[in-house]
């Protein structure tokens, strides 16, 4: 009889032979998001120093691979702000390192992204990864890496060191992956585009295989805040969170601890939830035993009396640069936005942002054109499992004299500390009831502002036809009555037109 | 004759000046700033009511405004207006056209009509407002009819001034059209009038010298009768003082086309003249199907439905000789051809029936 064999296995590893859940599924989808994760690590680097982004990208064809697929050398720069150099090795070369376990709101959720698309590059061209980076002190730090996949660790290559005479500031990443770029392109380019429109403070160059140049340059240089680092909050926590927070704590009683650790725990609501839970105050956290710490995180979801979590920690783009964005990509005739107020979802905070947008660029395709972002990152894929899409399916539209072949866009973009993807792959958010109402309302509110908007337009058009009808039908009655009337004078009818512009609108 | 040649002409004149009114109330209202209005009879059914003493319908009291002011009635008003015109043209230039033609006309002057029946429309309402039949504006339908018999008549339309022609002068008989109705009468040996619903039978009566025999003028009125041979035929019984005898199958359609040149239609309520109250119908009647042995046929269920419409209707009231024979048609439920004379062979009809009618008639007045 065989002897089961088990095996540790890295991270590294682990998601090496399991690529799939992060997107990299084939060779058209996994160039794109090897782009992607990419690009959101040189946005969000540039963004956590209020830096306009400055994002650069070069894709160039290397050499064929296979019948349907190419190597293509991809190549980032970005002016945000910069890895200082002991940590360039671990955060290009290492599956799960990061400084996105924090809880703040981020486009990465995980910090394995942009290392899994290192990792994706490696293991299809066996090239090591070039990484280039400056805080802007006197030195910029170029490495050499490759992953050592089996132990989840960066192997050195080559390091050099450069003067930084004009105090640059960055990060330039440059590797080599399989792809299809050919099959990809329109959801690049799509991504660009709609990066652009939620990210409007950004100047975006995207330069591809053929040597085609996209640009989309930057409508404002005004940026939101950036997000601040908060504590997670009770009704967010596992158990492994719980145990995790257990091993590095200093404080050795429990109500310490919670104040410590918490979002909005403070003496007195740390004492009533230990009351609550019948733990001791004075007990020692490193104490606790298995069930004990599995209980507390059940009680942690049951008490009721926590404060909800403050949105401070997120970065909402605000009305007035998504606006900007719309404007910049669609120019539509008229657009209304609309921010909902900070709202949670399982002790995670979030919110909101809704924009509508009618005419001008927006393609009359019969259906609602509908952009959705999450923390400012463009959902290109599995719209029709989306919950903004069956919000938007489910609304009666004809309440809002709105219906689907209006030359209507829709943007929603939902931030969060943590957005609630179905997949890792970043596609789609799952329906959560509270996620379902936010967005219900916001659709209603830029809703009714379209519908007085259409209404108006209405009012207008019919009042321009009313009037075209009496300066068409004046002067031919003077005409007619004038033969009629054999008179050598056409009879003035100026001042009757005129009456008609003034007054016209009370008459139905 | 000279009495009777001013009538046309005076027509005309009364023509020519009620639109020029028309007109000078539209021009003064424009002039002085103000959005010209219309008045003029209700069309809607709620106002046409039967008129036991004029023998006809009439229009009621109820009154319509149409405003250029409103948005709705500025497009009508200015068809309105544009009929006028061109029914203007046409009268003093003498010119005739046909609805068809007026449909097509509004074109020119980019006044596109919807379709036939709007354009039909606003000739009905250039006739409510003037109280005057399209045909005085030279506006004449499609449809014609023929006249028969020793009558005199001198053309007044261009090109035929001065020119006269004997209406027996071709044996088919002589179209009622624009020349014609315009026509002054000269002079005529016959002493009455015979309107017929059929051709055949008309060129029977034609064949068989009725015009002669009988001293009549004969019409065929090719079924249900065109308004301007309904004008005709008044302008025959008044100016010429001769009495019109009508001839239909027997049935209810014969019946009422035969009423219909009586007491005219609903429809042309708001026309005076296009009847005439005094003609007689003078077969075939139920009464003559009994007592002729004539060969019939059953009466069907849209006949004896329209048989009990006609027997509520008002211009049946007034002479107990419809309702007698409505009851009659309803009880032996058969109807007749004129055409089933014939069974006594071709000219029984002309021979034995018709001078049998007519002294019948005669008799009755």
């Amino acid at each position: 009889m065989a002897q089961a064999t088990f095996e540790e296995i890295s991270a590294s590893d682990f998601f090496y032979r399991n690529r799939d859940i992060a997107g990299l599924t084939n060779p058209s989808r996994s160039i794109f998001v090897a782009i992607r994760e990419v690009v959101e690590n040189s946005l969000d680097a540039a963004e956590s120093q209020k830096i306009p982004p400055n994002i650069y990208v070069r894709l160039s064809f290397e050499s064929e691979a296979t019948k349907a697929t190419q190597i293509y050398k991809l190549h980032v720069a970005d002016n945000g702000s910069g890895i200082p150099p002991k940590f360039i090795p671990s955060a290009f070369g290492q599956v799960l390192y990061g400084s996105k376990y924090k809880l703040k709101q981020a486009r990465g959720t995980f910090g394995l992204g942009g290392k899994m698309a290192v990792l994706y590059g490696q293991i299809t061209t066996h090239q090591p990864v070039f990484v280039t980076s400056s805080t802007g002190q006197e030195k910029i730090y170029s490495f050499k890496l490759m992953i050592d996949i089996q132990r989840n660790r960066p192997i050195i290559l080559d390091r050099k060191v450069l003067i930084n005479k004009d105090r640059w500031q960055g990060t330039i990443i440059e590797f080599t992956l399989e792809g299809d770029y050919l099959r990809a392109m329109p959801k690049i380019i799509e991504y660009f585009k709609q990066t652009a429109m939620v990210n409007p403070y950004a100047n975006i160059t995207f330069v591809d295989p053929k040597g085609r140049l996209y640009k989309f340059v930057r409508a404002t240089t005004v940026m939101p805040d950036p997000p601040k680092e908060t504590m997670p909050h009770p009704y967010g926590v596992d158990v492994e969170l719980l145990q995790r927070l257990i091993q590095i704590t200093e404080f050795n009683n429990m109500s310490s601890f919670l104040r410590g650790h918490f979002h909005r725990v403070g003496e007195i609501t740390a004492q009533k939830f230990l009351d609550f839970a019948g733990i001791s105050p004075k007990k020692n956290p490193k104490k606790l035993a298995h069930e004990e710490i599995v209980r507390l995180m059940q009680n942690l979801k049951k008490f009721k009396e926590f404060l909800p979590p403050d949105a401070n920690c997120l970065s909402p783009l605000g009305e007035e640069l998504l606006k900007a964005g719309v404007v910049k990509e669609l120019n539509p005739e008229y657009l209304v936005v609309h921010q909902r107020k900070p709202s949670t979802y399982a002790g995670h905070p979030f919110i909101v942002e809704m924009a509508m947008a009618y005419g001008g660029n927006v393609p009359k395709s019969g259906t609602f054109v509908i952009y959705r972002f999450a923390n400012k990152i463009p959902l290109l894929y599995d719209e029709a499992s989306d919950v903004s899409y069956r919000v938007i399916s489910a609304m009666n539209w004809r309440r809002y004299k709105v219906h689907p072949e209006m030359p209507i866009a829709i943007v929603v973009h939902i931030c969060s500390t943590k957005v609630p993807y179905k997949t890792v792959g970043k596609e789609f958010i799952s329906d959560r009831p509270e996620i379902r109402r936010e967005v219900a309302n916001a659709l209603r509110e830029v809703a009714r502002q379209i519908q007085h908007f259409l209404a108006r337009q209405e009012h207008v058009h019919m009042e321009k036809k009313r009037l075209g009808i009496f300066n068409k039908f004046l002067p031919k009655i003077a005409e007619f009555s004038t033969i009629l009337a054999r008179q050598e004078r056409k009879p003035n009818i100026e001042k009757l037109l005129k009456s008609v512009q003034k007054y016209g609108s009370e008459e139905r | 004759m000279a009495q009777k040649k001013d009538k046309v002409a005076e027509r005309k004149n009364a023509v020519v000046s009620c639109l020029k009114q028309f007109g000078t109330e539209i021009y003064n209202q424009l002039d002085q700033g103000v959005f010209p209005t219309i008045n003029m009879p209700s069309r809607s059914t709620e106002n046409i009511t039967y008129d036991p003493a004029l023998r006809q319908y009439i229009l009621g009291e109820r009154v319509v405004t149409r405003s250029a002011r409103n948005i709705r009635h500025i497009r009508p008003f200015t068809q309105l207006a544009w009929a006028a015109m061109f029914g203007n043209e046409l009268t003093t230039q003498r010119k005739t056209s046909t609805l068809r033609d007026v449909y097509y006309s509004a074109q020119a002057y980019e006044m596109t009509f919807n379709d036939q029946q709007e354009s039909n429309n606003i000739i009905t309402d250039l006739e409510t407002l003037t109280g005057f039949a399209r045909e005085d504006f030279h506006i004449f339908p499609e449809e014609r009819s023929a006249i028969f018999g020793d009558l005199d008549i001198g053309y007044t339309v261009p090109g035929y001034e001065g020119k006269s022609l004997n209406l027996t002068s071709h044996p088919d008989g002589v179209l009622i059209g624009p020349a014609l109705t315009t026509s002054d009468f000269l002079g005529t040996k016959a002493d009455k009038v015979i309107a017929i619903e059929k051709g055949a039978l008309f060129t029977r009566f034609i064949e068989e010298n009725v015009h002669n025999k009988h001293k009549s003028l004969l019409i065929s009125c090719g079924g249900q009768a065109p308004r301007q041979t309904r004008s005709f035929i008044r302008r025959l019984h008044d100016e010429l003082e001769l009495p019109v005898y009508i001839l239909t199958d027997g049935d209810p359609w014969g019946m009422h086309i035969a009423q219909v040149i009586i007491s005219g239609s609903a429809n042309a309520a708001h026309l005076r003249e296009l009847n005439t109250p005094d003609a007689v119908w003078s077969g075939v009647w139920a009464s003559d199907i009994v007592e002729y042995k004539l060969p019939t046929d059953p009466l069907d269920e849209v006949d004896i439905k329209r048989l009990y419409e006609l027997q509520r209707d008002p211009r049946y009231q007034n002479d107990p000789l419809w309702q007698r024979e409505i009851k009659l048609f309803l009880k032996i439920k058969r109807k007749a051809e004129q055409e089933a004379f014939s069974r006594y062979g071709l000219t029984y009809i002309v021979d034995e029936y018709l001078p049998t009618k007519l002294e019948g008639a005669k008799g009755k007045k």
